[in-house]
C-alpha cells in the first residue's frame, strides 16, 4: 500500500500537545494596554475615519505576517472600490494585492483554497450583495470544513467588504446580510461602528484561525471618530463576543450594531433631552459569537430591551436579540422587548421611499418613548 | 459534428505540434490493455526500469504537444498499481455491501470501474503535490494515503474513522488531500486556490483539481479556468468523463463534450482513463508541464462508472444493461492491466492471483476492524468539539434549548497542522 498511515497519530498527537501553539493575542483577553508601541505622532487621542482604520489594520496585519494578501475586485490598481485598499498595492507589491476579475464565486472559492492550504487570505466583496454569488463558497467551504475534517483542516480567512444599504443604490445593492452569516456556525461575524472597532476588529479577524466575515457599512468609510492612543497601536485587537457599552444608562438597552449605533446614540441624546430618559447603547460589535451577557446584564438594570438593526425584519437580528432576551432575561424585563428593522420591502430607489425603509433617529427615539411610555 | 464548435483556432500560438495536431476524428481508445512492451524488453530485476510504448490512442491533445508515448516503469511498480487498483475496488465493493446491509447512511458514490484515474495519478505525483476532488472520493482518499479501516469507519460513522465520524463518504482529508467536497464544481475554485497558494509560497508542486463530466458545465469552473490562466497556477483541472452526470448522458447536458477543449485558452488533453500507465504519463508530463511555470492544463480522463451514480441509483435506467457489461468485460482497467502483465511476462498468473488474495485479505481484515471499532461516543464534548479550532471557539454554543448549550473551556489556541499542508 502506498505510504504509512501515520495520519491519524500524528493528528491526535497535535490535537494533544497544546503548548505547541501559543495563545495568540485575540483570544479572550483584553487588548494590551497603552504601554504599546510609541509612534511618532502626537500622543493621546486621534482622529480616524473607519476608512483609514481598516486600511491600516490591514497593513499592519500583511507587516506581521506574509501569508497575509488581499484579493478582490479593484482592490489593487484602483485602490479599492471604496479605497480602503488605498496604498497597499505600493507598498507590498502585485504578489499580495491582487486584482481579481469579476468572477465572485471563482475568487471566493480561490481564496478557500488558499487558506486550505495554509496561508491567511482577505477575501475583498466590493460589496456583500455580490457575495450572493459566492455564498456557497463562505458556509460550505469554509465554515463547515473544519468540523467536516473532524477538526484537522482549518481555514483562516478573512471575507470583508460593505454589507447593507448604501445611499440611492435600489433593491440589489441594498441588503443586509448579518442574519444570513451570523446564523452559520463554523464562521464567525463582527459588524464594525466606529474607527476602534473597524481597526480591532478586522485585525482580530485576520488572525483568528477560522473564517471570519466582517461585515463593514459603506456609509461609515468616511465618518471620522476619535481614537485613542491604544487603537493606534499595531497590537490592538478586539476580542469577539464582547459588546461594548457606547452610552450607559439605566432606563432602557438598546441593542444595535454597525451604523445603527450611531443613530441609537444620537435617539439617546432626544430621549434624554425631551424625556430626560437615559438610554444605554450596546454596540454588539460581533454578531457570532454574540455577547448575550452583556443584554442580560444591561436589561437587569434597565426593565426594558429594544433592538435596532437595518435587516429585513423577519428571522433577523432583532429577532435574535429578543428571542435571547426572552430566554434569558424575562423575569427583569417590565415590557415586551421590542425591535426597530428595516422594512420587509426590497430597498427602493427614490430617496422619500428609501427613508421609510430604514430605521432613523427619530423612529428609535420616538418608539423608544412609546415603550417607555413617556 | 459539434467539434466545428470548438475554438481551436484562437490566435494560434506557433506551437511545434500544430503539423500534428489533427482534427477529432478519432476518439481516445478506452482500451485497458492497449500499451505494448516486448516481452524481451523485461528484465529480471523486480526495480529495473524498462520502457512501456502507451497505444497511439492514448491520446489526444488541444493546443498541446502530446506527453511521451513511452513510460518508464519497472515491474514492482506495475504490480503495485495492480495491488492498489485491485484495493481500491475490493474497498468500494465492501461498501457496496454494508450499504446495502444498511449499515452506512445517506449517500454513498463509488468509483468502481475508474480505479485507473486515482491509481495513475497517485503513481505520478508525490505526497507534496496536491489533490482535490468531488465526492466520488474514496479510492483518492485511499491513495493519498487513508488507510482502508479510517475510510470504512468513516463511512459506517466511526469514532476512528478518517474524519472522527464527522465527515461521512463525501469528506475526507488526508496529506495533501483536501477531500472529498460535496458540491458540484465548488471544489475547483478551490483547487485553483490551493495552486495559488503553493505559488505563492514558491513551493514547486502541482495541484490536480478534479470535477465529474456534469460538474464541467458549472459556472465557476470556468471562473476557475479563467484565473489559473490569468495567473499562471500549477494546477491540472481533471474532468473524471465517465459519461453521465447522475443519470443524464454527457451529450444531453454539455453543448460540447470534448472536456479537454473546454479550457479554451488553456492547453487541453484527453486520456484514456482506463489505462492506469496512460493515466501516470499525462500527470507526470503535466506535472512537469506545469513546475516549468506554464500555467494550468485541462486533462479529460474518459472512464465509466460501473454502478450507479450514488447507491440509490441503479444506473439501469439512462444506459442498458448491454453498455455497462460490454465495458466491464472489454475495458476493465484492472483486467487490462493484468493481461498485460501476464503478456509481457512481467508476472503470472499465479503470482496475480497472490496478489488478488493479499489486496483482497488486506481489505477484509481492514472493513472487519472498522466494523468493530466504536461509535462516536453521543456527548455534547464530541457533537460540539471542532466547528472552530480548538481555543478559539466561542465562549458557547447553543443546544436545542438553553439548557443544552455547550460551554467551551478555556484553552490555548492550538490550530491544527493540516495534514494537506504538506
Amino acid at each position: 500500500m502506498v505510504g504509512a498511515r501515520l495520519l491519524r497519530p500524528a493528528a491526535q498527537l497535535l490535537r494533544s500537545s497544546p503548548s505547541a501553539f501559543p495563545k495568540s493575542s485575540f483570544q479572550r483577553v483584553a487588548a494590551p494596554a497603552a504601554a504599546s508601541r510609541w509612534r511618532g505622532y502626537a500622543t493621546g487621542t486621534k482622529e480616524m475615519t473607519v476608512r483609514e482604520a481598516l486600511n491600516e489594520a490591514m497593513v499592519e496585519e500583511m507587516e506581521k505576517n506574509p501569508k497575509v494578501f488581499v484579493l478582490g475586485e479593484e482592490v489593487a490598481q484602483y485602490n479599492g472600490a471604496y479605497k480602503v485598499t488605498k496604498g497597499l498595492l505600493d507598498r507590498f507589491g502585485d504578489k499580495r494585492v491582487i486584482d481579481s476579475p469579476i468572477t465572485e464565486s471563482g475568487f471566493c472559492g480561490l481564496t478557500v483554497g488558499a487558506a486550505l492550504a495554509g496561508l491567511h487570505p482577505v477575501c475583498e466583496f466590493m460589496t456583500f450583495n455580490f457575495a450572493m454569488q459566492a455564498i456557497d463558497q463562505i458556509i460550505n467551504s469554509a465554515a463547515k470544513t473544519h468540523y467536516m475534517s473532524g477538526g484537522i483542516q482549518p481555514c483562516n480567512i478573512t471575507f470583508r467588504g460593505p454589507n447593507g444599504f448604501a445611499a440611492g443604490v435600489a433593491a440589489q445593492h441594498s441588503q443586509d446580510y448579518s442574519a444570513w452569516y451570523g446564523s452559520i456556525p463554523g464562521l464567525k461575524v463582527v459588524a464594525p461602528y466606529s474607527a476602534e472597532d473597524a481597526k480591532g476588529l478586522l485585525k482580530a479577524a485576520i488572525r483568528d484561525p477560522n473564517p471570519v466575515c466582517v461585515l463593514e457599512n459603506e456609509l461609515l468609510y468616511g465618518l471620522p471618530f476619535q481614537v485613542s492612543e491604544e487603537v493606534q497601536s499595531d497590537d490592538f485587537v478586539i476580542p469577539f463576543g464582547k459588546a461594548k457599552i457606547e452610552r450607559p444608562g439605566k432606563d432602557l438597552t438598546i441593542v444595535t450594531l454597525s451604523r445603527c449605533v450611531g443613530q441609537s446614540l444620537v435617539a439617546a441624546e432626544q430621549l434624554k433631552s425631551k424625556y430626560g430618559v437615559e438610554a444605554e447603547v450596546i454596540n454588539l460589535r460581533s454578531i457570532k459569537p454574540l455577547d448575550v451577557e452583556a443584554i442580560i446584564k444591561s436589561v437587569k438594570k434597565t426593565g426594558h430591551m429594544m433592538a435596532v438593526e437595518s435587516g429585513f425584519p423577519s428571522f433577523g437580528v432583532g429577532a435574535e436579540l429578543i428571542a435571547l432576551t426572552a430566554e434569558y432575561a424575562f423575569d427583569y424585563l417590565e415590557a415586551p422587548p421590542v425591535r426597530v428593522t428595516g422594512a420587509e420591502v426590497p430597498t427602493p430607489y427614490a430617496q422619500k421611499l428609501e427613508e421609510m425603509a430604514f430605521p432613523t433617529e427619530h423612529l428609535i427615539a420616538d418608539y423608544a418613548a412609546k415603550l417607555l411610555r413617556v | 459534428m459539434l467539434s466545428r464548435f470548438a475554438p481551436r483556432a484562437f490566435a494560434a500560438p506557433v506551437r511545434s505540434n500544430a503539423a500534428r495536431f489533427t482534427p477529432a476524428l478519432r476518439t481516445v481508445t478506452t482500451d485497458a490493455a492497449s500499451s505494448h512492451v516486448e516481452k524481451s524488453d523485461v528484465p529480471q530485476e523486480d526495480d529495473k526500469p524498462f520502457q512501456v510504448r502507451l497505444n497511439d490512442e492514448a491520446f489526444e491533445t488541444y493546443e498541446l504537444d502530446p506527453p511521451p508515448y513511452t513510460l518508464e516503469t519497472t515491474k514492482k511498480e506495475l504490480k503495485q498499481m495492480y495491488y492498489d487498483m485491485v484495493a481500491v475496488r475490493r474497498m468500494e465493493m465492501a461498501a457496496d455491501r454494508l450499504y446495502k446491509e444498511k449499515k452506512i447512511r445517506g449517500f454513498c458514490h463509488l468509483s468502481t470501474g475508474q480505479e485507473a484515474v486515482a491509481v495513475g495519478i497517485e503513481h505520478a505525483i508525490t505526497k507534496q503535490d496536491h489533490l482535490i476532488t468531488a465526492y466520488r472520493c474514496h479510492g483518492f482518499a485511499m491513495m493519498r494515503g487513508g488507510t482502508v479501516r479510517s475510510i470504512i469507519g468513516e463511512l459506517l460513522g466511526r469514532r476512528e474513522g478518517i474524519a472522527y465520524g464527522k465527515g461521512g463518504s463525501m469528506h475526507m482529508f488526508s496529506t495533501g488531500f483536501y477531500g472529498g467536497n460535496g458540491i458540484v464544481g465548488a471544489q475547483v475554485p478551490v483547487g485553483a486556490g490551493i495552486a495559488f497558494a503553493n505559488k505563492y509560497e514558491e513551493k514547486d508542486n502541482v495541484t490536480l483539481a478534479l470535477y465529474g463530466d456534469g460538474a464541467s458545465n458549472q459556472g465557476q469552473v470556468f471562473e476557475a479556468f479563467n484565473m489559473a490562466a490569468l495567473w499562471k497556477l500549477p494546477v491540472i483541472f481533471g474532468c473524471e468523463n465517465n459519461k453521465y452526470g447522475m443519470g443524464t448522458a454527457a451529450n444531453r447536458a454539455a453543448a460540447l463534450t470534448d472536456y479537454y477543449k473546454r479550457g479554451q485558452y488553456i492547453p487541453g488533453l484527453k486520456i484514456n482513463g482506463m489505462d492506469v500507465l496512460a493515466v501516470k504519463a499525462a500527470v507526470k508530463y503535466g506535472k512537469e508541464y506545469c513546475s516549468a511555470g506554464n500555467g494550468p492544463l485541462v486533462y479529460e480522463y474518459v472512464t465509466y462508472r460501473y454502478g450507479g451514480h450514488s447507491m440509490s441509483d441503479p444506473g439501469t435506467t439512462y444506459r442498458t444493461r448491454e453498455e455497462i457489461q460490454r465495458m466491464r468485460s472489454t475495458n476493465d482497467p484492472i483486467a487490462g492491466l493484468k493481461q498485460k502483465l501476464i503478456d509481457w511476462g512481467v508476472t503470472t498468473e499465479e503470482e496475480l492471483k497472490g496478489i488478488d488474495k493479499e489486496a483482497r485479505s488486506h481489505v477484509d481484515e481492514e472493513v472487519a476492524a472498522a466494523e468493530a471499532m466504536p461509535p462516536p461516543e453521543p456527548t455534547p464534548e464530541v457533537l460540539y468539539e471542532d466547528i472552530y479550532v480548538r481555543g478559539s471557539e466561542p465562549q458557547f454554543l447553543r443546544g436545542r434549548i438553553p439548557e443544552e448549550n455547550f460551554y467551551y473551556p478555556e484553552r490555548p489556541v492550538q490550530v491544527p497542522k493540516s495534514p494537506a499542508q504538506t
